[in-house]
């Protein structure tokens, strides 16, 4: 039998709030982070999308000065959340040798990376800082978080696109049921809101383009989205052998009971119509926990609101849960977040936990036209889940045809 | 032409900017590793931006002849004479 991997603290700082508490009580109200981006740049590159979700406290507001000056943003989000996580698990005494960090990105230092490559254009090669490449480098968030903990049994840094938070919980349960490490800080963090990678998006027609009204525009399963709002951010779950939780009394929000991760190999971004990928994902996931369709009852969607993506997830859900897909409480909370890219499946996992914990599906905002092609029982106010033994799903997928799945059950 | 004492007001207030130190910390005496703390990393940073606040070029090699806080004062002092 498998080390049982339990979930004993939370931490986030995203858009809709700067730590757990204030984002589960604006999760469960519905609210939407998705602004006009107040800075000169949107301007000044006629940039074609011109709102994003921003996070709602600055990292400015709980870092020092000095902490800040050396972290890349990404970095300063996925810090802040890990601490949180930390703080929130109520450990004390730990093996730091058995103690790892599994924390994700999509993109990572993209801010330092380019403000390096302006400086460089401007100033000369003398005036680019020293600490540019530790803070560009896609590690970044997991080496601070590791130095961060003293986490010294491996710092590791999945990268699967907005894949990426999700895989990271692959991991750290990997790392524990594998006997690597008894603890485990996982989690997520992007910061990629700035010009460059807006313009790109949007190249891509991958972007919302509701600059006149950027609240309603992240509308999963509407039949009048029309592409992704950018967010930014970070979550962290701390993950626990179960034995090592009881052993100092912590408290539980659920066990990750399964993972798993597929490649389409269809296409560089395009989905899989067919979603098979995405279906054997889910079911692998299911297998892993040793969990049946039946037993699901709250699925936390990848569903970003794209025209393209949001209906194929439909097709692997249904064939993966049969009929107990009618049964199953669906909450798109991109609609309220935007898409976090590579940190969403950790800020996902996070509202998943506390959805099993609390029985309380978060709401999806901005569904005022269903699409009849997704005919999913959507969460478009809070919902009490089941009493009783419950398992909940959430899923990312992220381009290069990374899917990734976990299983949350009640303890 | 700084003074040696504006020198090393400007010098405390880099220091400060990167590390968070207190200026007053910062005397000709300290040692930049062994008293202050200070990392190589942050030891370029503050080099690249007193060279711009004086006006001075500080080449790599001699920066690892920088030890304490007066080596870096008087080398500012006589690279602006």
């Amino acid at each position: 039998m498998a080390r049982k991997v339990v979930i004993t603290g939370l931490g986030a700082t995203t858009p809709i709030g700067g730590d757990v508490p204030t984002m589960w009580e604006n999760a469960l109200k519905g609210v939407s982070g998705a602004r006009t981006i107040e800075a000169d740049w949107v301007a000044e590159f006629e940039l074609p999308v011109t709102f994003a979700a921003q996070v709602s406290t600055p990292a400015s507001e709980v870092l020092t000065r000095v902490e800040a000056k050396r972290m890349d943003p990404s970095t300063q989000f996925a810090v802040i959340a890990a601490r949180e996580a930390w703080r929130d698990s109520g450990i004390e005494e730990v093996d730091h040798d058995r103690l790892a960090v599994a924390f994700a990105t999509g993109i990572g230092g993209v801010w330092t990376l380019l403000d390096a490559w302006d400086t460089l254009k401007a100033k000369g090669p003398r005036r680019v800082l020293p600490m540019t490449v530790p803070m560009l480098m896609p590690n970044g968030p997991a080496a601070a978080v590791s130095l961060d903990l003293g986490a010294r049994a491996g710092a590791h840094t999945p990268v699967s696109a907005c894949a990426s938070g999700t895989e990271a919980l692959h991991l750290g349960l990997d790392l524990i049921r594998s006997g690597k490490a008894d603890v485990v800080m996982c989690g997520g963090a992007e910061a990629a809101i700035h010009p460059m990678p807006i313009a790109a998006f949007a190249a891509m027609q991958a972007l919302s383009r509701r600059n006149d009204d950027p609240e309603h525009a992240s509308r999963p399963y509407d039949i009048d989205r029309d592409g992704f709002v950018m967010g930014e951010g970070a979550g962290a779950l701390l993950l626990e052998a179960e034995e090592h939780a009881l052993a100092r009394g912590a408290r539980i929000y659920g066990e990750l009971a399964g993972t798993s991760v597929t490649a389409d190999a269809y296409h560089i971004t395009a989905p899989d119509p067919e979603g098979l990928g995405a279906t054997r994902a889910l079911k692998a996931a299911m297998f892993d926990a040793r969990v049946q369709a039946s037993d699901v009852v709250h699925v936390n969607a990848h569903a970003t609101s794209t025209p393209v993506g949001d209906q194929p997830e439909y097709v692997a859900l249904k064939t993966a849960l049969g009929s107990q897909v009618d049964s199953v409480a669906v909450s798109a909370t991109k609609s309220q977040t935007g898409h976090l890219l590579g940190a969403s499946g950790a800020v996902e996992a996070v509202m998943t936990v506390l959805a099993v914990h609390e029985r309380r599906a978060p709401v999806t905002i901005n569904l005022e036209n269903q699409d009849p092609q997704i005919p999913l029982d959507v969460v478009t106010s809070a919902r009490d889940l089941p009493a009783g033994d419950i398992v909940a799903l959430s899923n990312s997928f992220g381009f290069g045809g990374h899917n990734a799945v976990i299983v949350v059950k009640n303890v | 032409m700084a003074s040696n004492e504006e020198i090393l007001a400007g010098l405390a207030e880099i220091v400060n900017e990167e590390t968070g130190l207190a200026p007053e910390s910062v005397e000709m005496d300290k040692s930049f590793t062994d008293d202050l703390d200070i990392d190589s990393i942050s030891m370029m940073t503050i080099v690249v931006n007193a060279e711009e606040k004086f006006g001075v070029r500080i080449p790599d090699e001699e920066v690892k002849n920088l030890k304490t806080v007066g080596d870096a004062v008087e080398f500012i002092a006589k690279s602006q004479s």
